[in-house]
C-alpha cells in the first residue's frame, strides 16, 4: 500500500485470544509484513485504531509495553459495534492497526521517583503498558504501588499478571471491588476506588501518580490525591475521548485549542485545569 | 506574482467557460434548478447562474467530498486484502464563479487537512482545484465577510477573480501562475483593462462585529450563561456544518457486502450528541447547548488560538439554511458586546 495514505492500516494477525472477564479479550497482534513490524516503534501511553474490514475502526490504547517486542497487544470490551465485530475474529483472522498516535508518558522524567498506579475496571490495560514499561525497567524506580478496582472480583482483568504483581516483593499491589461485588474468598479491599486510596494513603513525596479510569471515578480521585499532599503537576491521566482519525482532523477529541489524540491522551492535571471539562 | 487586470465580455466569458470544459476540466458552476441555486458539475454555459447571491452549499466538496472513498478492501475466512485507490488519477476541477467568501475557505481547509499529518487524499484533490471567482455585487442581511476580514471583492483564494462590471463586461483579475496560465491559453478572450474600478460595483457589506474582540471574549466565555440563552431552540440538525464552506468535522465508515466493501470518510458534525458519546454512555458534550457553545468556540477562538485561521467567512449559509433561524450574525454580534470577566 502507498504509505501516503495515512488511512490505510497494517494488516495484523491475530497470533493468540485471551479471555480476561466477561466479554473482555486481549488480542496478541503480529505483523503480516514482517519489515512493518520491524519499523513499528512506539512509546507507553500512545494508542492506535484498530479495525475489521466491514466492521468499522475503534481507538484503544497499546497495552503491550515497548519493552516487549514482536507483538502488540490490546484489550477491549464487547460493547459497541466495531468491538461486536472484533469479538467475532479467531485466532490467525486479520486485524487492521493505524498508529501509533498521540503523545507519551515520560517515564524518563519519572526515573528515581515512586509511582503510584490507580486505575479502574476496563481502565488498567491503557495503564499496563506503562506498568510493564517501568516495571521492566525496574532498578531506575524507587516503590512501584498499583491500585487497581473493578466492580466486581470477576470484572478484575489481567488477572493472571494480578498475581504476577502480587507475588513480586518490589510490587504493592492493592486490589479492591465495589460493595458488593466481593466473593466469599476475596482477600483484597471492598470500597470505591477513591475510598481505598485514601485508606492507602501512599506519601506524596517523591511520587508520581498515574490515573485512569471511569470518569467519575477520576472526578473522585484528583481531590484524594490533592489532600495526600500530590502537586498538580505529578497527576497523570490519560483521556478516554472518543476519536476516528487519530491524528487531529476528524475533530471529534477537540476539547479547548486540544487535540486529545494529538496533545494527549496523556495529560498532567496542571494541564487538565487549563482546559474546558469536555472530556 | 505581480496581478494583472484584464476585460472579458460575456460572449468571451461563455467561450473560456466550454474552451475549459472542452480541455477535459471538470467544471463545478452554479446552477438554479429546484428553487435552488447550486453548483454542478460540467453544466452548459448558457445554464450557469450570475444572478444568485448565494448558493445552498458551499464548494468544499471539491476537495473534501461528502463521501471519499479511502481503499477498498476484499476479505476471505483467513485472508484480506487491501485494495488501493489511486488519487493521481483525480481529475482536475474547476470551480467557476465561487463568490470569494468560498475561495477564501479553502485555505482553512488546506490549515486542517495539512497540519501535522499530511492528508495526501486531500492533497491530490487540492493540487487539481482552479478558482474563477466572481465578485458580489448583491448582498443579504445574512453576508457578513467583511466583519471576518474578507469582502465582496476579496482576491484570496482565486486564481482569477471576475468582476461584473454595469456595462456586462467583467473585470478580470489574474492573481495567480495557474490563472496567468488559463489566461494566456486563451489570450484571444481578453482585452486590455482602462482603468475600470471594481470598488464602484461591490455590494455594500457593512462591517457588523470586531472578530478580534469575539475571539478575545470567547477565551472567558466557556462559563457563560450566553450558550445556554441562545441555543435552547438548536434542534441539532447539523445542517450549519454541511452548508458550512470551512467545516471540516468527518467520520470514518465501513460499508461492505459479503466481505467486499470499502472504508470512507464521510462529513459529521460536531452538533450531533454522537460525535463525542463514549461507549461508555459517558459524554462530554451531553446537552445540545455544550455542542453549539463548540461550534462557536472552534470557528472563533480555538482555530484562531491553534490554527491562526478564522473558522468562518461570513458567507452566512449557516444562517439561511438553519431551519429554526438560529442566526450565526445575531450571535457574534451579541458574543462582542458580551462583557466577560476575565478568570
Amino acid at each position: 500500500m502507498s504509505p501516503s495514505n495515512i488511512y490505510v492500516p497494517y494488516l495484523m494477525e491475530i497470533e493468540t485470544i485471551t479471555e480476561e472477564a466477561p466479554e473482555v479479550r486481549t488480542f496478541r497482534l503480529k505483523f503480516k509484513n514482517q519489515e512493518e513490524g520491524e519499523n513499528f516503534k512506539f512509546s507507553a501511553g500512545q494508542f492506535a485504531e484498530y479495525s475489521v474490514m466491514g466492521g468499522g475502526e475503534s481507538t484503544f490504547c497499546i497495552a503491550s509495553a515497548p519493552t516487549r517486542k514482536g507483538y502488540l497487544e490490546c484489550t477491549f470490551r464487547k460493547t459497541g459495534r466495531v468491538t461486536n465485530a472484533l469479538s467475532k475474529l479467531e485466532v490467525g483472522d486479520t486485524v487492521g492497526l493505524r498508529g501509533p498516535y498521540g503523545n507519551v508518558f515520560p517515564i524518563e522524567e519519572w526515573e528515581g521517583k515512586n509511582l503510584l498506579y490507580i486505575a479502574g475496571g476496563i481502565a488498567l490495560p491503557p495503564m499496563r503498558c506503562v506498568i510493564w514499561n517501568t516495571i521492566d525497567k525496574r532498578e531506575k524506580y524507587k516503590d512501584i504501588t498499583i491500585v487497581y478496582g473493578a466492580r466486581t472480583v470477576n470484572d478484575l482483568v489481567y488477572k493472571n499478571e494480578l498475581k504476577e504483581w502480587e507475588e513480586r516483593p518490589d510490587i504493592n499491589l492493592i486490589t479492591t471491588v465495589d460493595p458488593g461485588g466481593q466473593t466469599p474468598d476475596w482477600k483484597g479491599e471492598v470500597g470505591f476506588v477513591p475510598t481505598i486510596v485514601d485508606k492507602v494513603a501512599p506519601n506524596a513525596e517523591n511520587t508520581i501518580a498515574i490515573v485512569c479510569g471511569p470518569p467519575i471515578m477520576i472526578k473522585f480521585t484528583f481531590p484524594v490525591l490533592k489532600k495526600l499532599g500530590f502537586s498538580d503537576e505529578n497527576i497523570f491521566t490519560t483521556l478516554e475521548n472518543r476519536m476516528k482519525c487519530g491524528f487531529g482532523k476528524c475533530g471529534r477529541c477537540n476539547v479547548g485549542k486540544y487535540y486529545v489524540c494529538k496533545d494527549g491522551p496523556v495529560f498532567t492535571l496542571s494541564e487538565l485545569n487549563k482546559m474546558p471539562a469536555e472530556y | 506574482m505581480i496581478p494583472e487586470k484584464k476585460i472579458i465580455d460575456r460572449v468571451a466569458l461563455d467561450k473560456l467557460y466550454e474552451s475549459l470544459k472542452a480541455a477535459g476540466n471538470k467544471m463545478f458552476a452554479p446552477v438554479f434548478r429546484n428553487e435552488q441555486t447550486n453548483f454542478e458539475y460540467n453544466p452548459a454555459a448558457t445554464e450557469i447562474s450570475y444572478s444568485h447571491i448565494q448558493t445552498t452549499q458551499s464548494v468544499k466538496n471539491t476537495v473534501f467530498p461528502k463521501i471519499e472513498n479511502l481503499f477498498r478492501f476484499e476479505s476471505s475466512q483467513k485472508s484480506v486484502e487491501l485494495v488501493q485507490i489511486d488519487f493521481t488519477k483525480v481529475p482536475r476541477v474547476i470551480v467557476w464563479n465561487a463568490h470569494p467568501c468560498d475561495a477564501a475557505a479553502f485555505s482553512a481547509l488546506d490549515s486542517v487537512f495539512n497540519w501535522d499529518y499530511v492528508d495526501e487524499i486531500y492533497n491530490a484533490r487540492r493540487e487539481k482545484l482552479v478558482v474563477i471567482g466572481m465578485s458580489c455585487i448583491r448582498a443579504d442581511e445574512n453576508c457578513f465577510c467583511t466583519s471576518v476580514d474578507l469582502g465582496p471583492g476579496a482576491v484570496k483564494g482565486s486564481d482569477i477573480l471576475l468582476t461584473p462590471l454595469a456595462n456586462g463586461k467583467f473585470i478580470a483579475e489574474i492573481l495567480t501562475d495557474l490563472g496567468k496560465s488559463i489566461a494566456d491559453e486563451n489570450a484571444s478572450l481578453f482585452t486590455a483593462s482602462n482603468g475600470e474600478n471594481k470598488e464602484e460595483v461591490l455590494a455594500k457589506v457593512e462591517k457588523q462585529f470586531s472578530h478580534e474582540k469575539v475571539t478575545e471574549n470567547l477565551k472567558n466565555g466557556f462559563e457563560n450563561s450566553f450558550w445556554h440563552e441562545f441555543s435552547l431552540r438548536c434542534i441539532g440538525c447539523g445542517a450549519c456544518a454541511y452548508v458550512c464552506p470551512i467545516c471540516t468535522c468527518f467520520d470514518i465508515q465501513d460499508e461492505s457486502k459479503a466481505g467486499k466493501g470499502r472504508r470512507l470518510r464521510c462529513w459529521d458534525s460536531c452538533g450531533f450528541g454522537m460525535f463525542t458519546l463514549h461507549t461508555s454512555g459517558h459524554n462530554p458534550r451531553e446537552v445540545q447547548s455544550q455542542r453549539w457553545r463548540q461550534r462557536l468556540m472552534h470557528k472563533f477562538s480555538y482555530q484562531p488560538d491553534r490554527n491562526e485561521f478564522i473558522g468562518c467567512v461570513g458567507c452566512g449559509r449557516c444562517s439561511r439554511a438553519c431551519p429554526v433561524d438560529m442566526n450565526i450574525l445575531e450571535q457574534l454580534v451579541e458574543l462582542e458586546k458580551l462583557e466577560i470577566a476575565a478568570k
